[in-house]
Parts: C-alpha cells; structure tokens; sequence
C-alpha cells in the first residue's frame, strides 16, 4: 500500500459519502421537530433529474442547483401539506412521496438518460457538507431557536402551550430536510456520476433514514455514520478490484447488509432508541383537542 | 378574517360513509388531476384519459390483461393487509416476491425436462416458503433486536433483487441462451394453465381469490384476526389483553411474505415462464397503494387493484400511442395515495364553516 493508494481511496470515499450526509442532515433536522419524512428517495431523485435537465437545457450550474432546491421545497411541502394540515399518516403519505416521486424522475427525465454533461468539481460540496452539519450542531444545542425546534419534537402540546407555532416550526424543518435531499440528489447528478439515470440514488435515501438512527438523532454522528457506510461501500469496490474472488453482485450488497447490521446493533438496546428518538416522532398534531 | 377560513372538528365517532367515500373521491381527483396534467402536455384531455383509462379494456384481451396484472397487485395486497392492520410497516414485499420467485422458480429449473402434476403445487409451495422465509428475517430484527421494520425490509428488497441477478447470469443461466442473462423454460407442467385459450390470463387469478377469501375469514371471524385489529387500533389494550404482540408480528410477516412469494412464482410460472431479471414493475411497491386504496378490506383490495392495474395498461397505451414515458402510470399511483391520504381526514374530522 503506498501514499498515493491511500489518498486516492480516501478521496473516493469524501467523494461518495457527501451525498449521504447531505441527506442524512436534512432528513434529522426534520426528525427532530418530530416529523418522519419517508420520502428521502423520492426528494433525492426529483432533485436529481431537475438540476440534470436545468443544467441540459440553460448550461448554468447555479440555475441547476437552485431549481433542485427549488423542487425538493414544492415536493416536501407537498408532503408537509399532508402531515401538518390534514394530518395524514406519515409513513404512509412519506411512502407516496416516494413512489411518486420515482415516477415524476423518470418521467421528466426520459429524453435525457445518457446525454453528456461536463461534471462539476465535488470539492466545494464535500466542505459544504462538513459545514451544513457544524451549522446544525450549533443551531440545535447553541441558539434559542434550535432549542425550539427540539422541544417541539419532544412535546408539541407543550411547545403549543408555550405560544410557540408547532406546525410552522415543522414546516421550516421539513422544507429544510426537502432542500438538503434535493441537494444531495443534483450533487450525485451533477458532480458525482455526472449523468442521469432512472432509479440513480439506488436507494441511498433509505440508506439516509437509516443513518439517522444510527446518529440516535445526534448531527455530528451522522457524519460517523455516513463515512462508515461510504468507507464499506468504497472498500468492496476496492476488494473486489484487487481480485477477491466473488461475483459482484456480493460486493453491491455490501451497503445494504451493513445498514441491516448498523440498525440491528444500535436498535438492540431499547432504553437508548427510547432515549434518543424525538418524543412525538410521527404524532399528528392537533390543536383542537 | 377569521371567518373565511373553515375549521376543522373532531368527530365523535369516524364515519362509516366517508370510509367507502374516500377512496372514490380519491380516483376521482387523481383523474381531474390526471386531464390537467394531459393538457398542459399539449394533448386533449379527453382523448388522453379514454386512451389511459377506457381503450386499454375495451376488448376481452384488454380486460384479460388487466386480471393478469390485478392478480400479484391484489394477493400482495391482501398479505399486506395482515401487516398494515396490526401498524406493521412491511415495504419489502417486492423482496419477498424476488424471493418466492427464485425458491419456486429454482424448482421448476431443475426439473425443466420433467413433466408431473405435482411440479406446479410443488413450486407453488416453494414459492410461498421463499417469501415466507424473506419475510421472516425482518420480524426477527424488530422482535429479538428492536430493529426499525420499515428499513430492513426495504434493505432486503435490495439484497434479493441481487441475488436473482447472480442467479440469472450466473448458476442458472441457460446455456442455450448465448449470453442473455436469463434461465431455462419451466417445462409445460410447470407453467399456471390458461383459463381461457388465446387469453393470458391463468390459474394465479383463481388462488389470489381463493387466498382473499381465506384471509376476509381470517379477519372476521377468528381470534388471530380480532387480535390483529385490537393491537393495530391500541397496542396497550391488546397488551393488557395478553395478546403476544411478537407472535402476531412473525404471523402477519410470514403470511405476508408468504403471499407474496406466490405472487412472484404465480408471475414467473404464469405470463414469463422463466427467471430473469425484471419479473416484476414493482408489484411490491405498487401494492402498498393497493392495500391503503382498498382499505385493508378483502373486498376494498379486489376493486383498488383492478383500479391500479389499469394505471399499468394505460400507461402502456400511453406510451405507445401518444408517445407519453410510461412511468406516467407511477405518478398516477401516487397522486392517488396523496389523495386518498389527503381526504381521509374527512374519515374523522369535519369541516365547518364558521358564522
């Protein structure tokens, strides 16, 4: 193993993990004000397609970033919509989103499967990603505000009781946890594969969901989580060049039996779940009562 | 200012009409929604919506078609049921049906040159066990280990889908099929028999009745079913009731599973007759909206998943004759749930306008 080996293998894994901690912030930022937004693949992939086809159509990388943020805002007040005002299900309308949007992906982005786009230095978003979770760090345990969104995950009748607007604060959340999906998509179309392609998030918006568990709702520890998948993930790939010999499809379920594996270990001791997860987790909330 | 704005109330009881209304308001909207989206695409709203919604079952091999694909929808659906009543969060049962596809299907490769009457209940059998046994690991995660059901078994779907692919274009591949990464022909006995010649439709659609059939007797009148709708409705009550919620947890998996497994052997045995890559547009998937559309009722199921299957032909049709990506069919399939999820809170709640 020399030096270069190893950088080269480190920069693969920033490379490929960013996505997952964009995500992964995002998706804990909305977990924390108490809402479970299941649709971080479908967000992922509507992002993804709508900075490809931006970039595609008007050649501008700054367009493309902010129409993909602009969609993972319409998609997740969409879904905030459903939550907060008729107090859907949330698994359930989260699962909506997501198989809607795979569809909406694959349906804008038909006419552009394969259409060949110069890729964007990932560098930039990889320190942004580093930055994004220290700025949530301090939001949620260094300023009042962060200390609201908490209590209204914990305790929303006594948030509301407070005089605080529960569902406002959910709103915010949710449409933040929207934007860093969207990014984390046009991040893995434009600067990681840079290519569109139907179903490209390959379920890393699960992987997301999972990460936020694993960080027992805490944001530095989803930047430990998310290098941990990325370094499995990047390490069977090099394995596998190395000529261990098994068929590929082993190696490519590296990621998933690892989640499976990730969950299993933090799950197993009830009390820290309990501890840990937001108190009103997917509660609806009512004023009238 | 404030008067404008309507309020919403609780209900004292939640009301049985809406229940069966909802999921009708819920079409009704996705069409509307549905001939906006046609227009601002440039097409004829009316022409597009008999092209999707009418022209796919205007003939017998049409209405044959959408039995074809009803059935896995409706009998994954119904095995969902088991799981959502009990608020067991089951979205891997596209892994399970992989899985049911490749226990039963394994079966039906190796015995490709015999023929038997027992090669299909056999297969049959090995596909339900397949997704049974799929289903079973994310129970044990959550009873022995606490772990998030909604995320392993999602995981699975993953892993499963992978090891059809080594399948197919590793052990079993044909080795007449030059290098199309797909197995040998189940031989004839293997295959679900036709219920009508020249039409595609088969066997799979009589044991998804009888299999609903079963289960709306499961729900209503034993004590497994009174039991799942009592933890489902209040986790304490069942507790206090001595129900063992782990029990019902493997049941409701590994009927589910089970179920599904037959779904993807019924698939694989049925219209495909061999294993490759892509035997299911995401049956597993869809049939989540199946069983939320249908209300986790037998009957609900039955109509929402001749409802869904439509969204398949037509966006068949659409894409061949208006030139529309047929994944226009899942964003129907969304919008749909959106809806329906939406209206439910007429269910319980009223909206009144104030004086």
């Amino acid at each position: 193993m020399n030096i270069d080996l190893i950088i080269g293998i480190v920069q693969i894994i920033l490379i490929a993990t960013t996505p997952l901690v964009f995500a992964g912030i995002g998706e804990l930022v909305t977990e924390k004000s108490g809402v479970l937004n299941l649709g971080v693949e479908g967000m992922m992939l509507v992002g993804a397609v709508t900075a490809f086809v931006t970039l595609v159509v008007t050649n501008s990388y700054i367009l493309a970033f902010i129409f993909s943020i602009i969609s993972g805002i319409l998609m997740s007040s969409l879904f905030a919509f459903l939550v907060l005002v008729l107090m859907s299900n949330q698994v359930a309308t989260g699962l909506a989103l997501t198989i809607f949007g795979i569809g909406l992906s694959s349906m804008i982005g038909k006419n552009y499967i394969g259409t060949p786009i110069d890729g964007l230095t990932p560098w930039y978003f990889v320190i942004l990603s580093f930055l994004i979770v220290f700025f949530v760090s301090y939001f949620f345990y260094k300023t009042k505000s962060g200390l609201i969104l908490r209590a209204v995950g914990e305790s929303h009748n006594s948030a509301h009781a407070l005089g605080y607007s529960v569902l406002k604060i959910r709103l915010l959340a949710i449409i933040f946890g929207g934007s860093m999906c969207a990014l984390a998509g046009s991040y893995m179309s434009i600067c990681y594969a840079p290519m569109w392609q139907e179903g490209m998030t390959a379920g890393r918006g699960w992987i997301a969901l999972a990460l936020v568990v694993f960080a027992t709702w805490k944001p530095g520890r989803i930047l430990i989580g998310a290098y941990i998948f990325g370094g499995v993930t990047i390490l069977q790939m090099n394995l596998q060049a190395f000529g261990l010999r098994l068929p590929a499809q082993f190696f490519n379920m590296a990621p998933y039996i690892a989640t499976m594996l990730v969950l299993v270990i933090i799950s197993s001791n009830k009390l820290r779940i309990k501890l840990s997860a937001p108190a009103s987790l997917t509660l609806p909330f009512y004023k009238g009562r | 200012m404030n008067n404008f704005f309507p309020t919403i109330v609780t209900r004292s009881n939640s009301s049985q009409l809406m229940n069966i209304l909802v999921p009708i308001i819920a079409v009704f909207l996705t069409l509307i929604t549905g001939s906006i989206i046609f227009s601002i695409m440039g097409f004829n709203p009316f022409f597009a919506l008999h092209t999707f919604f009418i022209s796919p079952i205007s003939t017998s091999y049409g209405i044959s078609e959408l039995l074809v694909k009803a059935t896995p929808l409706a009998l994954i659906a119904i095995g969902l049921a088991f799981c959502f009543k009990n608020n067991i969060y089951n979205i891997g049962a596209e892994g399970q049906l992989t899985m049911g596809a490749i226990f039963g299907g394994g079966i039906g490769i190796y015995f490709y040159d015999t023929n038997g009457f027992w090669l299909l209940p056999l297969m049959i059998l090995g596909g339900a066990i397949g997704g049974a046994l799929w289903g079973m690991i994310p129970a044990l995660l959550k009873t022995k280990f606490n772990t998030n059901e909604i995320l392993t078994s999602l995981m699975l779907v993953y892993v499963a889908l992978l090891i059809l692919d080594y399948l197919v274009v590793g052990p079993w591949k044909d080795p007449q099929g030059y290098s199309f990464p797909k197995t040998r022909q189940f031989s004839e006995s293997g295959r679900m028999p036709l219920l009508f010649s020249g039409l595609r439709v088969h066997l799979g659609l009589i044991i998804t009745l009888l299999l609903i059939f079963i289960s709306w007797f499961i729900f209503s009148k034993t004590i497994f079913g009174f039991q799942l709708k009592v933890s489902g409705f209040s986790p304490l009550a069942a507790r206090y009731a001595g129900f063992n919620q782990n029990t019902l947890v493997y049941l409701a998996f590994g009927i589910c599973g089970a179920f599904a497994g037959i779904a993807g052997l019924s698939e694989v045995s049925g219209p495909i007759g061999l294993l490759y890559r892509d035997i299911s547009p995401n049956y597993g998937f869809t049939a989540i909206i199946v069983t939320f559309l249908g209300r986790l009722h037998p009957v609900g199921i039955i109509f929402a998943s001749l409802v869904i299957a439509l969204t398949y032909l037509g966006a068949e049709d659409a894409q061949l004759f208006m030139q529309i990506p047929a994944a226009v069919g899942f964003v129907f399939q969304g919008l749909i749930l959106f809806y329906l999820l939406g209206a439910d809170i007429l269910v319980n709640y009223k909206v009144v306008f104030k004086k």
